[in-house]
């Protein structure tokens, strides 16, 4: 086990009860998806294990220590005064790492996203995919164990969409990360993930624990093929369950 | 529209106008003492060139220092302001108090404090006072506005409350104080004005007071040199920090993005 979220529950200041109790596992190298209506507190969880905000209840525990972690927002999120190469090498710079060394690192990781040749670009120069991929490589510059990413390519056209997707499989198995993905797309879930997390509304209770068959290819031919239908079809239905069972 | 268009319809406006008021002056046989034609202005301007250079100098001398007191005053308050409200909730009404009340008003106080030796004094703690506060409430509201995502961003990567204000927090305010600064310039030279025709005595030495020895012995076309010499002091200050925003901001800032057409 990479972290345990452990009886995890959030409720608001204005007591709103978001989410749980919740009990999650999550294992070195596994695609876990967070699937579940709007408002069910997937980001919140999200957020929790990042550390951003705490947990109302219950405990979150990893492994071997904080892991090194990675965030992608649903916006990219970008320091508009800021280059691609400025905006990939912050978290390296706030960590005090030495300029050399941050550039080189976070221009390998441009490079790696396909934006070579745009390093000296502002975000208001790049298109909504470029910037989600400079997001991306910022999140990877620090070179995290675990990648966590709150619905990051809702904002983007499909064929965008597909393309980051495939980059993220691809990403996922040269950096052997452990991912953390948030989204309300049943394909989406289905086409990356090793595990698929189904959750009711609010407050956000895990429905079902779906382990995928297959481990996760960038090839969109596989959208098409019939195992992959079936997956969809079971992560729907069980949305539908938890939808029902309020 | 062309930008040369855009220089020349303006002049080209200013030049009819002037030469509107030229002729009337003449044809209608105004007094000078009422309206001086744009020539007998000229003639003016350069009989008294020695003592109008000497005035707009005392007056720009003062803008300035006032400008760039105001700009270091607000910007640090409000960096102050934004790492605590307690700072904040204390001295915000007191800011708001000191802008509200009319320059004029206190200009004859702080002028007995300080003194009529020391009359450059009086004139630019009453401009900063004028230029402070747009400054200040900008650059507060500028430092709060930060993308709290980036901020999240900031405290994943263990970003210290210096980094958070440095890296995120100014940057973010640069627009909101470049705007303030826009009319904190024109204010820093109205309040020096505004503060030396109130303080009103013979030690004064800047275009406000040339203008108003000129208008009492009569000198009306002095008065509108004066006057002229204002307008195109306002202007350079105003021109002066647009070009600072351009500078700083035209790489990546939305204002700056000229739309194809």
């Amino acid at each position: 086990m990479l972290l345990q979220l452990s009886r995890i529950t959030k409720t608001f200041a204005n007591g709103v009860a978001a989410l749980g109790p919740i009990d999650l596992g999550v294992a070195r190298g596994e695609f876990v998806s967070l699937v579940g209506p709007s408002g069910c507190g997937k980001s919140t969880a999200l957020r929790m294990i990042a550390g951003l905000i705490s947990p109302s209840a219950g405990e979150i525990a990893f492994a071997q220590g904080r892991p090194e972690i990675g965030f992608v927002f649903q916006e990219p999120t970008l320091m508009p005064w800021a280059t691609a190469l400025e905006n990939a090498r912050l978290p390296l710079v706030l960590g005090g790492m030495a300029r050399d060394e941050a550039e080189g690192r976070a221009r390998a990781q441009l490079v790696k996203l396909g934006l070579s040749g745009f390093e000296g670009a502002y975000p208001r120069e790049l298109s909504g995919g470029m910037k989600m991929r400079v997001s991306i490589a910022r999140a990877l510059a620090a070179q995290p164990q675990l990648l966590l990413l709150d619905e990051p390519f809702a904002a983007l056209d499909e064929q965008t969409r597909g393309e980051l997707n495939d980059d993220l499989i691809r990403l996922w198995r040269d950096h052997s990360l452990t991912v953390m993905f948030v989204t309300h797309s049943v394909s989406e879930s289905a086409y990356l993930s090793t595990r698929v997390v189904v959750m009711s509304a609010r407050p956000g209770r895990i429905v079902e624990d779906i382990a995928l068959p297959h481990a996760p290819l960038p090839d969109p031919a596989r959208r098409f093929a019939p195992e992959f239908s079936d997956v969809a079809r079971r992560i729907s239905a069980s949305l539908q369950h938890g939808r029902g069972a309020r | 529209m062309t930008r040369a268009l855009q220089i020349l319809v303006p002049l080209a406006v200013g030049a009819l106008a002037l030469a509107l008021w030229e002729i009337s002056v003449h044809a209608f046989d105004v007094s000078p003492i009422v309206l001086p034609a744009p020539s007998g202005i000229w003639a003016a301007f350069k009989q008294h060139f020695a003592q109008l250079m000497g005035a707009l100098w005392t007056t720009l001398r003062i803008s300035v220092a006032a400008f760039v007191l105001a700009v270091i005053g607000g910007v640090a308050l409000a960096v102050l302001f934004s790492q605590s409200r307690m700072i904040e909730t204390a001295l915000y009404p007191y800011a708001v108090i000191l802008q509200v009340t009319p320059v004029v008003a206190i200009a004859p106080i702080v002028t007995i404090w300080i003194g009529y030796e020391r009359i450059d004094l009086v004139l630019l703690l009453l401009a900063v006072i004028v230029a402070f506060f747009p400054i200040l409430a900008n650059t507060t509201l500028g430092l709060r506005s930060a993308d709290h995502n980036l901020i999240d961003l900031f405290r994943l990567y263990g970003a210290s409350r210096w980094q958070i204000l440095w890296k995120l927090q100014l940057p973010t305010a640069l627009p909101y104080l470049l705007g303030a600064m826009k009319v904190s310039g024109g204010l820093a030279l109205i309040g020096v004005v505004v503060a030396e025709f109130a303080a009103g005595s013979g030690t004064a030495t800047g275009l406000a007071w040339t203008i108003t020895l000129a208008t009492r012995e009569l000198h009306i076309a002095t008065a509108f040199a004066a006057l002229a010499l204002l307008s195109l002091l306002g202007i350079a200050i105003f021109f002066a920090l647009t070009a600072l925003e351009w500078a700083l901001l035209h790489r990546w800032h939305e204002s700056a993005v000229r739309k194809e057409v």
